[in-house]
């Protein structure tokens, strides 16, 4: 499943944040946060302790299942009292979750983590990053493996010079996206998708920020 | 006046091309120097574009010096820090100071240089960039508007024989050659077999391969490179050659090296020339020139009188 990945803060920068606020509520996430270890109950409650030893004050805390989901709101009504008590809320989510709770709050929110990227969990703590979700899909060309995203420079026409037995040169734990895709077309006996030539791509299918209506198909058809 | 670099590449002598950095500032006194030094000894002169992505003064900058003293400039435009908006502009502009030959590259990525935190841009790639020159010649922008006046580039791309692996590098390279460039100027070689095997490739293409030539200033230098920086392969013999250079003699040896190299190529005929880049050294490029015994404007030494 496709995941928020998310770090935390120092809590230096996180401290710096609630600057003067004395009394915090604080809300973690039971998905995304929780899988990768940012803001789940376990990180809350440790955040909480921190907080306690730097003599804050926690109103009180909660971990909500979906924080990115509609249901959030529910979630949220049923902890008011103890979320007046504070004057602003720590969030453990991902950049989406605190949106969606400041959507239906009206209370200072300070996130607790960094967004990094949308992407999967492939091992035991190792994420990677999967879709940039640039609106123009060039799997079908590329072996299914995404140059845009996988690709430190998003190319689209092959290897740079800085590429290094098979790693990116930004990082030799990163893979080169391009010898992948070159491995794989390879084996599939497709490497002439790797010869086309891949103009100038469209930045702007979808300009920031992405707001699109998708007219809806009649039923009955 | 220095003859345009189109005209040397087909007038079939053997070419050489050297490389200056511009400073990280706005002294140009240096780069001014090397450009003097350099500019009537070699057919033409690339100037790096925040080479290694460290911020320096620009590419554009350097070029114009070389023209406005006689030199004929290799513009290095690399897609990392700008658009095609950008990109286009500086074309634009650079014809009009008659600047007529561009390296196009990809360009370093931004975290190996001095500002990591910036935002690298590739909107274009080294082959789409190509293409954009060879657009903006028809008379149109990349956005398809007409534009005023002409422009016109002998338009280069460089090629990393020694990339493992290197199938992917040469479907690049082919993409290149289709995409509009005439010519090529290498990464770093050292291995004389291994070049002549991608020279043997290479010569189906329509195009002029300018090998490059690194030089090398110590033995640690030369392992750092075979080690660590992507499609550079250093023979050992090479490396224990500089180790065992008597003390504060290796860039001695690491121009006799350069020059051994450069000689071999021109009297094999193994392609049209040389790109020398003595990075950081420019002062010895005229000392490496003369032990491999290329005098003024490419000619042997001896018929140039020199």
């Amino acid at each position: 499943m496709i995941r928020s990945i998310t770090r935390q803060k120092p809590l230096a920068e996180v401290l710096e944040l609630l600057g003067e606020m004395e009394r915090v509520f604080i809300i973690g996430c039971g998905t995304c946060t929780t899988m990768a270890h940012t803001g789940g109950q376990a990180e809350v409650l440790a955040m909480k302790q921190k907080l306690v030893e730097t003599r804050k004050v926690v109103t009180g805390f909660m971990v909500i299942p979906v924080a990115c989901d509609n249901l959030t709101e529910e979630a949220l009504q049923q902890n008011l009292p103890a979320m007046k008590e504070s004057q602003g809320l720590l969030i453990l989510t991902c950049a989406f979750g605190v949106q969606t709770i400041n959507r239906f709050l009206d209370f200072p929110v300070i996130p607790a983590l960094d967004t990094l990227f949308i992407g999967k969990e492939i091992g035991p703590g190792l994420f990677e990053e999967v879709c940039i979700q640039c609106g123009e899909c060039i799997l079908g060309e590329t072996g299914g493996i995404c140059p845009v995203t996988s690709c430190h420079k998003g190319l689209l026409n092959g290897p740079c010079g800085g590429t290094n037995n098979g790693k990116c040169e930004i990082d030799r734990n990163k893979d080169c996206a391009w010898t992948l895709i070159y491995e794989r077309l390879q084996k599939q006996g497709r490497l002439s998708a790797m010869r086309k030539f891949q103009p100038a791509k469209n930045y702007q299918v979808e300009p920031k920020p992405g707001k699109t209506l998708f007219e809806l198909e009649r039923s009955g058809n | 006046m220095a003859r345009g670099l189109r005209e040397v590449l087909r007038s079939g002598e053997f070419v050489v091309t050297s490389e200056i950095g511009p400073p990280k500032g706005s002294d140009v006194s240096k780069m001014t120097h090397h450009i003097e030094m350099l500019k009537d000894k070699i057919h033409a002169l690339n100037v790096t574009d925040n080479q290694s992505s460290v911020m320096r003064y620009p590419s554009l900058g350097g070029a114009i010096l070389i023209k406005e003293r006689g030199g004929e400039p290799i513009l290095q435009m690399t897609c990392r820090d700008r658009n095609r908006l950008a990109l286009q502009g500086d074309l634009l502009f650079a014809y009009s100071r008659g600047i007529r030959n561009v390296l196009c590259l990809t360009g370093d990525a931004v975290p190996v240089g001095d500002h990591k935190t910036a935002k690298s841009v590739f909107d274009l790639d080294s082959t789409q960039l190509l293409r954009a020159i060879r657009v903006l010649e028809s008379g149109k922008d990349m956005g398809g508007n007409t534009i005023e006046g002409k422009v016109e580039f002998c338009a280069g791309a460089i090629v990393t024989p020694e990339a493992r692996p290197l199938e992917p590098q040469l479907m690049k390279f082919e993409k290149k050659v289709e995409c509009g460039a005439e010519f090529f100027q290498t990464q770093a070689i050292y291995d004389m077999d291994n070049f002549r095997r991608f020279m043997e490739y290479a010569r189906r293409f329509p195009v002029k391969i300018l090998a490059g030539i690194v030089l090398l200033t110590s033995a640690k230098m030369a392992k750092y490179m075979t080690e660590n920086v992507p499609g550079i392969f250093v023979p050992q013999t090479l490396i224990d050659e500089l180790a065992n250079a008597p003390k504060g003699q290796a860039l001695k040896k690491g121009i006799e090296i350069a020059a051994r190299m450069v000689r071999a190529i021109k009297e094999e005929g193994l392609c049209a020339g040389v790109h020398i880049m003595a990075i950081g050294r420019e002062e010895v490029v005229p000392e490496i020139l003369q032990a491999a015994g290329i005098g003024f404007n490419g000619q042997k030494a001896s018929d140039a009188g020199t």
